[in-house]
């Protein structure tokens, strides 16, 4: 399996990261991709940028490990995963996945997988700016719960 | 001595990025915890005995319980919130 790992501040192109994992093989017959932005609006509340930062070293490793997992689940030829950190403002793109499979099956099931595992198990951190001043995020349930239904879906 | 470092909301709690902590005989990360306390006061036991506060050591995420030894990095962090 290719994998690509980066964590980074540069912003990234969907449409570059989409065609180096269909250049990976030959065998490449799918490819799926999540793309995740800055919402302008939280709970509620007007958000004028975040601030993110993550753990150099752990972080990465921790993506790796959800990346081989999703490996051993679905039949997976490359995975590309980016997460900008820094300072973001609305609309830009903060996180890439992007899977390269030989059938879309494994390459949806795989996205989701490591989406979902990203928000719960690997150490980034959110500072959201709003009108009501900085603030740093609490994890969400509802994420929680999503990352704790695949452990019931084995497969 | 090993290392320790504070991510997040916990590293601006404190004021601080990373410190340095002499450790003695068998310590798990409770004791280490306890004479950070001892140096720096009480606002320091309040972020880092948080019910939410996560810790991993030479990163890898383990409890309050593990087992430290000289030279190692432990970090103390709030829950994850990235993607």
């Amino acid at each position: 399996m290719h994998i690509k790992i980066s964590v980074q501040v540069a912003a990234f192109d969907v449409g570059d990261e989409t065609r180096e994992l269909g250049r990976v093989s030959n065998q490449v017959g799918a490819i799926t991709s999540f793309t995740g932005l800055v919402r302008d609006i939280n709970e509620n509340t007007g958000v004028s940028g975040l601030f993110l930062e993550h753990y150099p070293g752990m972080t990465e490793k921790q993506i790796a490990q959800i990346i081989a997992e999703a490996g051993e689940r679905w039949q997976v030829l490359a995975v590309t995963v980016i997460h900008r950190v820094g300072e973001l403002l609305p609309s830009e793109p903060i996180v890439f996945v992007g899977v390269a499979s030989l059938h879309r099956g494994d390459a949806f099931n795989a996205c989701e997988y490591i989406i979902d595992f990203l928000k719960t198990r690997a150490a980034f951190w959110k500072k959201e700016q709003s009108v009501d001043g900085p603030r740093w995020l609490t994890t969400r349930d509802s994420d929680v719960e999503t990352a704790k239904t695949w452990r019931s879906t084995e497969r | 001595m090993v290392k320790v470092i504070f991510f997040a909301s916990i590293r601006e709690d404190l004021g601080l990025n990373e410190t340095e902590m002499a450790i003695d005989g068998v310590s798990t990360v409770a004791d280490l915890v306890k004479s950070l306390v001892a140096c720096h006061g009480a606002k320091w036991s309040e972020a880092l005995n948080r019910e939410n506060t996560l810790v991993a050591v030479n990163q890898t995420m383990v409890d309050y319980q593990h087992v430290i030894h000289f030279g190692d990095e432990v970090a103390f962090f709030p829950p994850v919130t990235g993607g």
